[in-house]
């Protein structure tokens, strides 16, 4: 177990660094930063001086070498627009996200659960072609587009939920929904193929011949099994979520780590863009290597030889 | 061989009124992609403001000429409509071939040669699925400017990691069979082993796994597009439609509900035709 867990960490902070290269290289890609901080209207002079209060005159690999060094310990520098420290900015809205996050995750987990385990308890009847169809159809659906239809139908025409903001829970359950959308599909076909393997296997004949009830049969033995490549998937579709709230943040105004990041895009702010997608890629790698550690801790056989 | 395993079950891949729907969809999608200058009623780009948010023929109200109305600015909605699929398809495909381009590559090598080989293949998937996709899509077209050329790069650049996957466990399932040890046995050289005989058995999961991919990268640049940093205005994007008509769609719901209907309907048809693909080709087990 301990050699499992070794390998998983090592791979995550490997991964971890790529990406961090890859953030620095990505906001280095037009060219001169000082030109882009000093705005359209700056002088030669004043660019020079830019450069050198930002530190763009020394080499490359010194730059990444500091931005590295102080990223470790939390400080990723401060951001040209708002001209306060950017983890503090983050800090501030990572909180909306993650509400956003867990609660599109809850709603995808409440609805596709029960649809998967009733798809496969029913398979190849009628009940489990609509399961199918409505995966499909979440597949299909646009989120924005989603988002913007369920303003105008429950906040504009009847009026039940507020359209922006982050004042109450009701301001999360729209933008919820629409995440849970891009996570149902996923998460109800893997239950169902699950549940529908684990269903054929032998433990599960055993247990209907001792005589065990069907709930019993259903939760405790098959779905255990079937929960496995789910507590895999939910993680990652948490990972996406939490970096794919930019559209739905924009599209319901939740000032959340996502609206930073587009407005900071929109400012040219690059040490604000580059953690971002930094924070955003350790907390994927984080929820992935978490769900490997827990799929290890329910499943031994997954530990590894 | 018993009769009732053969008419048993559900009806799949062709005997599926599903896929044929999604053939159709996609069949009119491409037809409307291919023959948009000639199908256009009127100019795409053609502003006409006397003429501003005119409604569908469904409401009343309705003038005749335009059949869908006509946007904020005049524009005749129905050709924006065509000339957007006609994009839509267009970022698609070519998204696609260069994401496959990569993708199959570094799946192949790192299937067939394995090793330490495989181990920088797993690498790169792994350090590409954590990356905020839509996020650095953005922050790129945001430094780089956006035309239809640099989008297709760089989504093609980021959406490479289904085709890895899928041409990496197929390549590992197929290396072990008996023809790839009879070419190696003849002196094939290992290119030509890879070409003539790993690429054709593995083709067919490739082009369920493409045709996903087309759907995805529609989706994806609906989204940058409805972000202002997509396909450039004025060329008609469905996302960028949809972000247009944004300002107006609590006096003209319509203009919103066209270009996502289309999306939805393209992105599904693209979708159901995939899985009856997916079903003829017998490869149900592929994610």
């Amino acid at each position: 177990m301990l050699q499992f867990l070794l390998r998983r960490l090592t791979v995550a902070v490997l991964v971890a660094i790529t990406v961090m290269t890859l953030a620095f290289v990505l906001t280095r890609l037009s060219g001169d930063l000082a030109i882009s901080i000093a705005g359209p209207n700056a002088t030669q002079a004043d660019i020079e001086v830019v450069r050198k209060a930002y530190g763009l005159d020394r080499p490359l690999v010194t730059q990444f070498f500091d931005w590295v060094g102080r990223a470790l310990t939390g400080d990723f520098g401060n951001s040209y627009f708002f001209k306060a420290p950017v983890s503090s900015l983050i800090a501030e809205r990572m909180p909306v996200t993650l509400t956003l996050g867990l609660t599109g995750l809850v709603i995808a987990l409440v609805v596709s659960l029960p649809l998967g385990i009733v798809a496969a308890v029913r398979e190849n009847t009628a009940l489990d072609r609509v399961v199918q169809l409505v995966a499909l159809l979440g597949q299909a659906m646009p989120s924005f587009w989603l988002g913007l239809l369920l303003m105008i139908t429950f906040g504009l025409q009847l009026g039940w939920l507020p359209i922006s903001g982050t004042g109450s829970w009701q301001n999360y359950v729209m933008p919820g929904i629409v995440l849970a959308f891009s996570a149902i599909p996923a998460l109800t076909r893997l239950t169902r193929a699950g549940m529908i393997q684990s269903m054929g296997s032998d433990y599960i004949r055993t247990a209907r011949a001792k005589g065990l009830s069907r709930a019993s049969i259903l939760l405790k033995h098959a779905l255990r099994n079937a929960a496995i490549p789910v507590v895999a998937i939910a993680a990652v579709q948490l990972g996406f979520m939490l970096g794919g709230s930019i559209v739905i943040e924009q599209v319901f105004a939740l000032h959340g780590v996502g609206f930073l990041a587009w407005e900071s895009i929109g400012k040219n702010d690059f040490p604000v863009v580059q953690a971002v997608v930094l924070v955003l890629a350790v907390i994927y790698v984080a929820l992935t290597t978490l769900a490997d550690l827990m799929n290890a801790v329910l499943d031994p056989r997954l530990r590894g030889p | 061989m018993n009769v009732a395993t053969v008419t048993a079950g559900p009806r799949r891949g062709w005997r599926s009124l599903a896929t044929w729907f999604g053939a159709a969809i996609v069949g009119i999608a491409s037809i409307c992609a291919v023959f948009a200058p000639w199908l256009v009623p009127y100019d795409p780009f053609a502003q006409d403001l006397g003429k501003r948010l005119l409604v569908p023929f469904w409401m009343e109200g309705h003038v005749p000429g335009h059949f869908l109305g006509t946007d904020q600015l005049g524009r005749d909605y129905l050709s924006r409509l065509i000339w957007g699929c006609r994009i839509s398809m267009l970022i698609g495909i070519t998204v696609t071939i260069v994401s496959g381009l990569i993708g199959i590559t570094l799946g192949v090598l790192g299937g067939f040669v394995g090793g330490r080989v495989d181990d920088a293949v797993l690498f790169a998937i792994t350090t590409r699925l954590s990356i905020p996709v839509v996020l650095v899509a953005l922050a790129v077209v945001a430094l780089l400017g956006s035309s239809m050329t640099l989008l297709v790069l760089i989504l093609g650049l980021l959406l490479w990691d289904r085709f890895a996957v899928v041409a990496r466990s197929t390549t590992m399932q197929v290396r072990h069979l008996d023809f790839v040890a009879a070419a190696w046995c003849a002196g094939c050289s290992r290119f030509r082993i890879l070409v003539r005989e790993v690429l054709p058995n593995i083709a067919s999961h490739l082009v369920v796994v493409a045709t996903l991919e087309v759907a995805l990268a529609i989706l994806l640049e609906a989204a940058l597009s409805f972000l202002g940093l997509g396909v450039p205005p004025p060329l008609p994007s469905w996302g960028l439609m949809i972000a247009e008509a944004k300002d107006y769609m609590f006096f003209s719901p319509w203009v919103i509900v066209i270009p996502g209907v289309a999306l939805f309907v393209l992105v599904l048809g693209i979708n159901l035709l995939g899985d009856g693909l997916r079903d003829m080709f017998g490869t149900r087990s592929d994610p």
